[in-house]
């Protein structure tokens, strides 16, 4: 019983980072169409950043708002630099130079901050919590990551939600035509949109990073994951994508816990494969629209 | 209030409008009519920004519209109103309204939504509901409401009629005769349905394969058989 509970409690926490990347994932996707290959680079980038900062003598959270920060613009640049220009073509050639970024911010960062593992500090303590006389697999950083997930979602859905400015980009994600003959600015509304999907993903990228070690390619292992827990959700709802993460990430954990360690990436795929199956458009496909 | 002079424009090698100039005056139903393939939806475009005219001038209250962008035209107090195709599905009723009220800049007044909901009460039962659950004839409604929510002084309304039964029709244009003589709102309507766009026009502008073949008073136009053979299939 008390394995089950731990197992649980360890997926939970699991979860809900690859909820933020799906997250992440999935805002991009849902008003732009394209598959953000460079979510996990982009990611690793400002996580260094973060280091960089906290290397520097400052504290962790200086550098938690420095890659908090360092993702907006990153995302911003990209989407104004990288994937502006080839706006209305095919999507193919957006996910071809994301594809060509992934590569790109490796080789950067592998420059600049070298090319080897460096450890990362957490805030909080990394000893399990005690609950009456036991200690459990949850510790304060575990907490930390399953309360600033669900902070950063709640702020997304209050944002889409109740602002005129989520007004504003859920219609140009829908109909960019439609929404520019309503006066929406679409292209500002992208940009915004690609600068909270690299926030969102920075935030992940940090959780992975917390009392664990990094190096350019730390992230790599989680696009996979994160990819699973996106397209279980149904890759259009944000809703989906933590769900999604959720669900992957307690099942790999009992993976894990009770099968074997080395079944863990093939475990995601066979999920993957189920959900393809049985429900092509993920858990969370809207029913398809009334024509008439 | 919008005058065309001498418009050309097109895609590609291909000219869709060649050397079209009318006027739609201020107060009026001013509808341009046509087959498919003559031009109409281009004249619409271009007019609000979506295509880019080759040459010629668009003159709206004295400001020149032929670079302005789409986005800016709804604080020029211009609105096109796509067909009912053009309501955002994902959104709800009372979502598509409020993103009419944005575009004018500021924030959506509780009036502006309380008046479109009044002018549609269909619309105001459903405010809560996603538009995508609407029917062709509330979705037609719902993108003129929504456009009313910016407080144009123009409408350009692109095909009300496409694919609505008659009586729904007969419905959506009454209603826009009503905004015409009760706020001064003008309109130019673009429709292929000739003969019930001329019940309600003042004037008509008769397209042919991108060029202006008739340009008379409403009436006039439905009097004339041989046009009306020709050009307008009734």
């Amino acid at each position: 019983m008390q394995q089950f509970f731990n197992t649980a409690l360890t997926g939970l926490t699991l979860g809900m980072v690859y909820a933020a990347f799906a997250l992440a994932l999935v805002l991009i996707w849902r008003s732009t169409r394209i598959v953000n290959f460079a979510q996990a680079p982009m990611a690793m980038l400002t996580t260094f950043v973060a280091l960089v900062v906290i290397d520097a003598g400052y504290s962790y959270w200086l550098g938690f708002v420095a890659a908090l920060v360092s993702g907006l613009v990153l995302g911003a640049v990209i989407e104004r630099v990288v994937i502006r220009p080839v706006e209305g073509k095919a999507e193919i050639n957006a996910v071809i130079l994301t594809l060509g970024l992934f590569i790109v911010l490796h080789g950067l960062a592998a420059v600049i901050f070298g090319n080897r593992y460096r450890s990362f500090p957490a805030p909080f303590g990394l000893e399990g919590l005690t609950v009456g006389g036991t200690t459990i697999a949850l510790n304060g950083f575990g907490v930390f990551t399953i309360v600033s997930v669900l902070v950063v979602m709640g702020l997304l859905v209050a944002l889409f939600r109740y602002t005129d400015v989520g007004l504003r980009m859920r219609a140009s994600a829908f109909n960019q035509e439609v929404a520019r003959l309503l006066g929406v600015k679409v292209g500002a509304m992208l940009t915004l949109g690609w600068a909270l999907a690299s926030v969102v993903g920075s935030l992940a990228g940090l959780l992975i990073a917390g009392g664990s070690l990094v190096h350019p390619s730390y992230m790599d292992s989680v696009v996979v994951f994160g990819f699973v827990a996106a397209v279980l959700g149904g890759l259009d709802s944000p809703l989906g994508a933590v769900v999604g993460g959720l669900i992957l990430g307690v099942s790999l954990s009992f993976v894990s816990g009770y099968v074997g360690s080395q079944l863990v990436a093939l475990a995601a795929l066979v999920i993957l494969m189920l959900v393809l199956t049985l429900k092509p458009g993920g858990l969370f496909a809207q029913a398809p629209e009334r024509r008439v | 209030m919008l005058t065309l002079t001498s418009l050309t424009a097109g895609y590609g090698p291909v000219t869709a409008l060649e050397d079209v100039s009318l006027t739609a005056r201020k107060g009026e139903i001013t509808a341009v009519l046509g087959a498919n393939g003559a031009g109409k939806t281009t004249l619409l475009r271009t007019v609000s920004g979506l295509h880019r005219a080759r040459s010629g001038a668009i003159d709206f209250d004295g400001t020149r519209l032929e670079s302005v962008a789409a986005e800016k035209m709804p604080r020029l107090g211009l609105a096109h109103v796509p067909e009912g195709r053009g309501v955002i599905t994902e959104l709800t009723v009372e979502e598509n309204l409020r993103l009419g009220g944005l575009g004018r800049g500021g924030r959506v007044s509780a009036s502006d939504l309380e008046r479109v909901n009044d002018l549609f009460p269909i619309l105001g039962d459903r405010n809560a509901a996603l538009a995508s659950t609407l029917s062709g004839g509330e979705r037609q409604m719902l993108v003129i409401g929504r456009a009313l929510m910016a407080r144009p002084t123009m409408l350009l309304l692109d095909e009300p009629s496409l694919g609505l039964a008659p009586r729904i029709v007969a419905q959506i244009f009454g209603l826009v005769r009503t905004l015409v003589r009760d706020e001064g709102l003008s309109v130019l309507l673009v429709e292929q349905n000739a003969r019930s766009a001329l019940s309600v026009a003042d004037h008509g502008v008769v397209l042919n394969l991108g060029r202006v073949v008739a340009d008379a008073p409403a009436d006039e136009l439905a009097g004339d058989d041989q046009l009306r053979h020709a050009y307008l299939g009734f």
